[in-house]
């Protein structure tokens, strides 16, 4: 990268969330030239910390007709362009004694108003489609929610970009700005890898940085009255409900239960916090208190249930300009064009709204950079498939079909060795869409399990170091579910350490990304250190520390 | 299905069952008790999909789930889920393979010709080339008399002389292919001062039909024995079997993976070895011996009881005979695994399971094979050249 003060982008956009990455992949497809910066790794903040919800809308029916409709509209649009992000479960709304079943009618009004199609079903159809559900309920809607991988979601959008020419910088942490005569000039950039300093040009500057926006506002001198919002969430074990499970009832916390992929979560707490704590957030006893019991009333069987990890999210609420003291809050969209609100071209910030509702974020934040930059091109973001979810560049070879109720029976022709293939390239499917095409998972090394929880194979592992940005474990976890499990790492940490180290990522420091990793495990379980886990917790600290001798660290 | 609903999550992770498990040692199609129980449960409940139809291989051992530190049902899971998601159903083999009731009442009828039959190469060769019954297995030799007749002959009208009564659960193999294990434990249950009744109605212990995935008729069949065995248990008398199998099935199997509630008789179901050696140990009863009797024998730990923690008191049983000497092998699995090792694709893993300890037992060259298991004495007489006997049968022939 050219660093000779000349611009050398059209856009830097601030922030690899999905809103950050749905930015650059915009712009990159409308032709512009474009960097994508992130200080960590895409998907680490926010969009990686909340329930993976597909919202239909109906949620937000009631107390917020604009979020609703625009929740409905995008739901369709995931569907279509990142199906393999998606698990189209439908959702239920149920109304339980204490509820007001008044409520219901007014709910189906309201999501029918939103064009979210709800369907009043009897309790006893409720129990037959959804097992799980808590058989007390006297009242159910039926809704199209599902679930969405949020870190497959964000990843697809940067390698789309990328796909369009887009730039990609990790681990870049934003130091200041270069700002010249009232006007955005570019970024200064610290690399947490090499601890340089670089600074790069460009005509405008997107901040998509989600809570980290307000600070990152501040440096360029203008003011977004952010408030932090924390939400604690409760991982389970394995799914207990294949369709989403929400209370009937005016929006609050721990309603929500959402199956995904193996597990199933609950959430959320809600509870401001300051600045200081985004970046290291801790579940606390009463969150968990919360979750546990609120959970319990949509799914009685979460009561018996290992609970895996405990986690929490921060929501960017952003304070209305006309009232800087936040109490009046939107949930909205927020699009600031500096220049006209601030005096400060070149500079835009987008944040505000809702993982379902990165696309349109970045739509309108992509239509303000086009008019910025005086180009007219169309937002085709809502028609093009991201990467993964291209029909046309599907595996060739099926013995299968992913969606079908069960396996094949045998054939004669259907050898141990495809069926093993099979399974394999079925789980790794799951998780990239069509671009599983290029896990080849032929030969019996290709095929073992890194991951046994969760079905990831040493092919998925190569894959993923070499196509998807990856530094560390870390990242690797995001892009792989490697050590999302059950067992939390115990297993597989080692295994994936060793092949990173073997592809040359890591070899150097392999042991600190083994224990940083390892740590990040522990900080989730620590929250909910009892039973099985905390079982799980001393039989991996005996294999870690006792038989490898990694050191102990400090975990206060 | 009676699985506790989330027992699988118990699993630590830690592997050790599939270090135990037999078949994970010589079949690299088949992953293991813990992908295939714990792991895969969590698969399958994402999308039944992900059923792996290598399961298939599991013996039903369970010898995971003794390995197991922390309690986790793994051979269960793994039959429920074969039960629950698998397409591939049941055909004529696996049928009469696992209907040891209907073949056997057919076959004591006719026993000279079914045996002379069942021997001879060309027909050897149609169970091999058409039904795919291995050609290396002979089947056991049925009986001209099946015990249930010869017991209401000759013996019913005695019983009733004892004060102290149990109800014998017989099973398949002693009735209809080796009555004489039946007739030996008359004759040490009289000697212990018991006298010994049949059940109103036995039927099959079922555990062919399900480990050949026939689980409906298993339930019913379970049903009747579970209702028979609860009218002896009524009017006191404890139910005894011979058979490690048939005893482990309505005591484990029925509740777990058949969903039959047998709680209220469970501990009334005992192993004939275990009740004698009780009983024994007690001082309640004594039995006389001869004198002359010197034998060498090496105990073989069937599958089903390792599971049921029991070897030991079939053990301390033939140490309790005087003149016989006891050695006890190595506990794992010989390999046939019931009607597992009968079908020809399970052939050369049922073997290589069960090489180290063929080789141990002719090492040994001991005057008999001890176990309480029948199929593993098909096996081990198929595999080695040393007879196999059951502990009781070996006690009747040391009484006085």
């Amino acid at each position: 990268m050219k660093t000779n003060g000349e611009s050398q982008f059209d856009v830097i956009v601030v922030g690899g969330g999905a809103t950050g990455a749905g930015t650059a992949r915009d712009c990159a497809m409308r032709g512009l030239k474009v960097l994508l910066v992130e200080r960590h790794d895409f998907a680490s903040g926010a969009t990686g910390r909340n329930h993976g919800l597909l919202h239909s809308g109906a949620r937000y029916a009631v107390t917020d007709r604009e979020s609703a409709e625009e929740c409905i509209k995008e739901n369709m649009i995931l569907r279509r362009i990142a199906a393999h992000c998606v698990e189209e479960n439908d959702g239920l709304f149920i109304t339980l004694p204490e509820d007001d079943l008044a409520y219901q009618a007014k709910f189906v009004e309201a999501c029918n108003a939103a064009g979210i199609r709800a369907e009043i079903i009897d309790p006893a159809l409720a129990r037959r489609m959804e097992p799980s559900v808590n058989p007390e309920l006297i009242g159910a809607v039926r809704v199209p929610d599902g679930s969405v991988d949020p870190f497959r979601l964000a990843t697809a959008n940067v390698i789309d970009a990328k796909l369009h020419g887009a730039e990609v910088l990790t681990m870049h942490e934003l130091t200041g700005f270069v700002i010249e005569n009232g006007r955005m000039k570019g970024v200064k950039l610290l690399d947490h890898r090499s601890k340089l300093t670089k600074t790069i040009y460009s005509k405008l500057v997107v901040n998509a940085a989600g809570i980290w926006g307000h600070n990152i506002a501040k440096m360029a001198g203008v003011s977004v009255n952010m408030f932090p919002a924390k939400g604690a969430l409760l991982v389970f074990g394995h799914r207990v409900n294949n369709m989403v499970i929400n209370r009937c009832r005016k929006p609050a916390n721990a309603d929500i239960l959402v199956p995904g992929d193996l597990i199933c979560v609950i959430g959320t707490t809600s509870s401001r916090i300051p600045f200081e704590e985004c970046d290291n957030m801790l579940v606390t006893r009463e969150e968990v208190d919360l979750l546990l019991a609120e959970g319990e009333k949509l799914a009685p069987s979460l009561r018996n249930t290992r609970i895996l990890r405990a986690y929490a999210g921060v929501r960017p609420l952003v304070a209305s300009d006309s009232d800087p003291t936040g109490r009046s809050i939107s949930r909205g969209i927020v699009l600031l064009d500096h220049e006209t609100r601030d005096g400060l071209a070149g500079f835009i910030t987008i944040t505000g709204g809702k993982l379902m509702t990165y696309r349109l974020m970045a739509e309108w934040c992509t239509d303000l950079v086009c008019r910025k930059l005086n180009i007219d091109r169309k937002c085709s973001t809502a028609d093009i498939p991201l990467p993964g979810s291209r029909k046309e560049e599907a595996p060739a070879k099926k013995y299968y079909d992913i969606h079908a109720a069960a396996a094949p029976a045998d054939k004669k022709s259907y050898t141990t060795a495809a069926k093993q293939q099979e399974l394999a390239e079925k789980s790794a499917e799951w998780r990239h869409g069509s671009m599983s095409a290029a896990i080849a998972t032929d030969d019996d090394a290709s095929r073992a399990l890194v991951c046994e929880c969760e079905e990831v194979t040493v092919a998925e592992v190569e894959y993923a170091i070499r196509d998807l940005h990856i530094d560390n474990l870390v990242n690797l976890r995001r892009r792989t579910r490697v050590g999302m499990g059950t067992c939390q790492g115990e297993l597989c940490a080692c295994r994936a350490a060793g092949q990173l180290a073997k592809a040359g990522r890591c070899a150097r420091d392999a042991q600190d990304n083994l224990t940083h990793f390892l740590q990040e495990r522990w900080k989730g379980m620590y929250p909910v250190t009892w039973g099985d886990a905390l079982s799980e917790i001393q039989f991996t600290s005996w294999i870690y520390e006792g038989v490898y001798g990694l050191p102990v660290a400090d975990n206060k | 299905m009676n699985i506790s609903e989330n027992n699988f999550e118990q699993c630590l992770k830690c592997t050790v069952c599939t270090v135990y498990c037999p078949v994970a040692a010589v079949k690299p199609e088949y992953p293991g008790p813990k992908q295939a129980g714990p792991d895969g449960e969590r698969l399958r409940l994402k999308k039944p999909g992900f059923f792996d139809e290598s399961l298939k291989y599991c013996l039903n051992c369970k010898r995971c789930e003794v390995a197991c530190p922390h309690d986790v049902r793994i051979g269960d899971i793994i039959q429920a889920a074969r039960i629950k998601y698998s397409k591939k159903k049941p055909g004529l083999r696996d049928m009469m393979l696992a209907n040891t009731d209907f073949m056997g009442t057919v076959a004591t009828t006719m026993a000279p010709v079914v045996n002379a039959s069942l021997g001879l190469k060309p027909v050897k060769a149609i169970l091999d080339g058409v039904m795919k019954i291995d050609a290396h297995r002979t089947f056991p030799k049925y009986a001209s008399q099946k015990f249930e007749t010869w017991f209401k002959r000759h013996a019913q009208a005695q019983q009733a002389r004892y004060a102290k009564q149990v109800s014998f659960f017989h099973g398949c193999y002693i009735n209809y292919n080796y009555p004489q294990l039946g007739k030996d434990f008359v004759r040490v249950m009289n000697a212990l001062g018991y006298g010994v009744q049949l059940l109103d109605r036995e039927k099959c212990c079922g555990v062919a039909l399900i480990s050949n995935g026939l689980i409906d008729q298993a339930k019913r069949q379970a049903e009747v024995n579970i209702a028979s065995v609860r009218r002896s248990v009524q009017e006191g008398r404890p139910v005894i079997g011979a058979s490690s199998t048939c005893v482990f099935t309505m005591r484990d199997e029925y509740p777990h993976l058949l969903g039959v509630d047998n709680a209220d008789v469970r501990d009334s179901i005992n192993l004939a070895t275990r009740f004698v050696q009780m009983l024994l140990d007690s001082g309640k009863a004594k039995l006389n011996f001869r004198s002359d009797y010197k034998l060498r024998v090496a105990y073989h730990t069937a599958c089903h009881m390792e599971k049921m923690g029991w070897a030991a008191y079939s053990i301390e049983l033939l140490r309790h005979i005087p003149g016989v000497e006891v050695v006890v092998l190595p506990s794992q699995c010989c390999g046939i695994a019931g009607t597992y090792g009968f079908k020809k694709e399970n052939y050369p893993t049922s073997q290589a399971i069960g090489s180290s300890l063929f080789k141990k037992i002719e090492e040994l060259k001991p005057d008999f094979v001890v176990t309480d298991c029948e199929t593993c004495k098909w096996q081990i007489e198929m595999s080695t050249s040393v007879p196999v006997q059951h502990p009781i049968s070996i006690l009747a022939a040391a009484l006085k």
